[in-house]
């Protein structure tokens, strides 16, 4: 976000300031009254809401990526192409992000039911109260499989550390990640030339290049 | 209603609260005594250790915690020698971690409870022919015995108010991991309300009465001595 | 309990580097009676006892009892304080606040090590009347009563040898008189050896048998009362008391004009009765400020104890004007403190045998 936000105070001469955190907190602070006026979420379920509540503007919603589930460990050559490692019994926890909570969350346990493996991974899993954390499981070893986002172990293409198997799309409900102009930035230009900047070619080759799909 | 996941999530945290409570009143004796009594140069080295869980934010403490006791770490490499496996996400792992997180609400006012005592009552002893242990057991012990009280109370509610230090390192698994602290928060954060508001009324009314009891018998023990 | 040998010594040997003063003892002390460590706050008798009880420890050190050697630090033995049967009084009550007092008894004599018990719990009981405290918790006691509950408990655990700091340093002048006699009472019933610091004069005299004078840590006198009293150059914080300790025994009561004569080694002496019966042993103190000489017995006098002496020693105090002068009565040394011009004009000297008339005795109680 960082790289597109400099890319676009050059290109435009708007000036962005970037807030990070948790889409729920987020949803709490604008229902009351945070003065933010973008709102990218990591899920499509919550700037619905805000729109459907009247916090956001009506039509402003957009999908600026789509998340890419993978599943990953920190050791090299445990985690084979095909995923069959979650067949195999000789490793002990596996990590995902709180269904309930997380978009994440709810593709990985999608993705465990298609496969028909629920009753046998269950006793494994490791409930993680985000992917951020679920990524700390198995980055530090105590989990040794886990789910978590092509984003976060992919860097130019290429996996950064240990092995993963990039999960195929047709096994889980897309996650989509939208976004939303909230009702604070109606008169605000810069507003709506960011939601455009994003979707722009270039952009989306960006967004693409850091695991995404768009 | 409370949930059967609720219910069991707060016998684990009594369960929890209990041994963490026991397990440190005993470790945490000779580690009070020592700091009292010593006069080691390197007494303030180990007393800012032991309250450093006083002043760590606990998710630093939890995360740092979580690498030490992956299978790279110092904790998990003895753990792995010892045929244990990994402690993350295991109730013995959580009991390690509240140790650490709890310690310093025991050592703490032991340590005020044994230098309070000073240095007569142990000359005393010694001239009426009683030995190391003896004097502990017979005389430092009942003398510090509100120290103890003081200790138990703080070391359990602390242990069940634990949070941070769970989240890094728990796992949230039911059952084992998941305490009272981290399933009230997932309720909130999945906008279960009600249920959130009997989990906590339940745990706030509990633990009130466990501190009232233990204070006022505190405040007794104390009037006795006065008439 | 070890009963000591007739000679039995106890042996004292400290050394020890303090910012006031440096501690440097070496005395020879009789295993039986009460030996007084005394002199003024600050001089290192607490320091001393401490040494000897184990509750401090130092290099160059030697301490044995009856000849068990309990420290000797040139061979590295050094026996821990819980290990030796002895007993401590500190200076301040020092009960056990979570007992009462007589689960402070009781834990005195639960320790005690040999089972025939020097002293029966219940005479100590009553010897020091605290059995109407016994429920009673220390913090409803007063200071007297904790001293006299403190003395009881540490008799309870049996031993061998007592030492006590200063016990009635910290009560006032009305408990002390009320404490002492059991004290007395102490000394004259227990077998064993006490060692009793002191910086006051009157408990010196009427519990010594043997003293220690301590002066900036340095031991400056010591000897039995007897010969201490009546030394002249006697450190200033005693020099007022001036006199002898003459132990005399009552042979006689005058009820019509109530007096009581007493007998001692010099022949007896008369002084206002004083609820005693014949045959009590008292002590009696003649100061020398107390005694004047005349070279013939006196008649017309109303001065009722007169005694022929003979002059031993003298001293001339330190501004010229007086003179101390020590006589023989029979056995018994007395003082005398006359003015240099008495002495010349009457030709006072050693060896001269003169007459004494002694003004007043006080009998301590």
């Amino acid at each position: 976000m960082q790289k597109i936000a400099a890319q676009f105070e050059n290109d435009t001469g708007h000036k962005l300031t970037i807030i990070s955190g948790a889409t729920g907190k987020f949803y709490a602070q604008i229902k009351h009254g945070a003065p933010f006026d973008i709102f990218l979420s990591a899920d499509d379920e919550t700037p619905e809401r805000l729109e459907k509540e009247g916090v956001a503007i009506a039509g402003s919603r957009f999908t600026y990526a789509l998340g890419r589930l993978a599943l990953w460990s920190a050791r090299p050559g445990l985690v084979d192409e095909r995923g069959n490692v979650l067949n195999k019994s000789d490793w002990q926890y596996l990590a995902l992000a709180n269904p309930k909570l997380a978009p994440y969350g709810a593709a990985a346990t999608e993705t465990i039911t298609t496969l028909g493996l629920t009753n046998l991974l269950q006793k494994k899993f490791v409930q993680a109260e985000n992917i951020a954390q679920a990524y700390q499981f198995v980055a530090t070893g105590n989990a040794a499989l886990g789910f978590v986002a092509v984003s976060q172990i992919y860097e130019n293409g290429q996996l950064k550390s240990g092995s993963a198997w990039v999960v195929p799309k047709n096994l889980y409900t897309p996650i989509r990640q939208d976004g939303v102009i909230l009702n604070s930035a109606k008169a605000k230009p810069a507003a709506a030339a960011f939601v455009h900047y994003l979707q722009t070619d270039k952009i989306k080759t960006l967004i693409k290049s850091h695991g995404y799909d768009i | 209603m409370l949930t059967l996941d609720d219910l069991s999530a707060v016998w684990l945290t009594l369960k929890l609260a209990t041994l963490v409570m026991v397990l440190l009143l005993l470790i945490g004796t000779p580690i009070a005594w020592w700091l009292a009594r010593t006069r080691s140069p390197v007494r303030g080295f180990v007393g800012a250790v032991v309250a450093l869980p006083l002043v760590l934010p606990p998710t630093v403490l939890g995360f740092y915690l979580l690498v030490a006791m992956g299978p790279e770490g110092p904790l998990g490499q003895l753990t792995k020698l010892l045929g244990i496996g990994t402690l993350a996400f295991s109730f013995p792992g959580l009991v390690i971690a509240s140790l650490f997180y709890s310690l310093p609400f025991v050592v703490q006012p032991l340590q005020n409870a044994f230098e309070a005592i000073g240095e007569r009552p142990l000359e005393v002893a010694a001239t009426l022919r009683a030995g190391p242990w003896d004097t502990f057991f017979y005389v430092v012990m009942p003398l510090a015995l509100p120290g103890y009280i003081t200790a138990a109370i703080l070391s359990f509610a602390h242990t069940v108010g634990e949070f941070g230090v769970v989240l890094m390192i728990g796992g949230n698994i039911p059952h084992k991991t998941r305490v009272v602290s981290v399933q009230l928060y997932d309720h909130v954060e999945a906008l279960e309300y009600t249920q959130a508001h009997l989990l906590a009324g339940g745990m706030l009314a509990f633990s009130f009465l466990v501190l009232f009891t233990l204070y006022t018998f505190n405040l007794q023990r104390k009037n006795q001595y006065r008439s | 309990m070890k009963a000591m040998g007739a000679n039995a010594m106890i042996v004292a040997k400290f050394q020890a580097q303090y910012a006031e003063f440096t501690l440097h003892a070496d005395l020879e002390l009789p295993a039986k009676g009460v030996t007084v460590l005394s002199g003024v706050s600050g001089s290192g008798k607490t320091t001393l006892l401490r040494a000897m009880a184990g509750l401090e420890r130092h290099t160059h050190s030697y301490f044995a009892v009856d000849g068990e050697v309990w420290q000797d630090e040139s061979t590295g033995i050094f026996i821990p304080t819980y290990q030796r049967p002895l007993g401590y009084v500190f200076q301040e009550p020092s009960l056990f606040a979570h007992l009462s007092v007589r689960g402070n008894l009781e834990f005195g004599r639960r320790r005690a090590r040999n089972s025939q018990h020097l002293i029966d719990i219940g005479t100590a009981i009553d010897l020091f009347g605290i059995g109407h405290l016994l429920e009673r918790s220390p913090s409803q006691l007063s200071g007297g009563e904790r001293q006299r509950v403190a003395i009881a408990r540490v008799l309870a655990s049996n031993p061998e040898l007592l030492l006590l700091d200063e016990p009635l340093a910290a009560l006032d002048f009305k408990r002390k008189q009320e404490i002492l006699p059991y004290l007395e009472q102490l000394r004259d019933t227990l077998d064993i050896p006490i060692i009793y610091v002191t910086h006051s004069a009157d408990e010196l005299a009427r519990l010594a048998d043997h003293v220690v004078v301590l002066e900036a840590g340095r031991v400056v006198a010591t000897g039995s009362l007897a010969d201490m009293m009546a030394r002249l150059d006697l450190p200033s914080h005693l020099a007022n008391d001036l006199g002898v300790i003459v132990d005399a025994t009552v042979t006689a009561i005058d009820t019509r004009y109530g007096l009581m004569e007493l007998s001692f080694s010099g022949g007896t002496i008369q002084v206002v009765h004083q609820a005693q019966v014949v045959g009590s042993r008292l002590r009696l103190r003649i100061r020398a400020r107390d005694v004047s000489i005349t070279l013939a017995r006196q008649s017309n006098t109303s001065i009722l104890n007169q005694f022929c002496a003979l002059v031993v020693s003298e001293a001339v105090s330190p501004d010229g004007a007086q003179v101390m002068i020590r006589l023989t009565v029979g056995d018994t040394f007395l003082l005398a403190q006359i003015t240099r011009r008495s002495r010349d004009e009457l030709l006072i000297a050693p060896g001269t045998t003169v007459w004494l008339q002694v003004k007043a005795v006080a009998v301590l109680v």
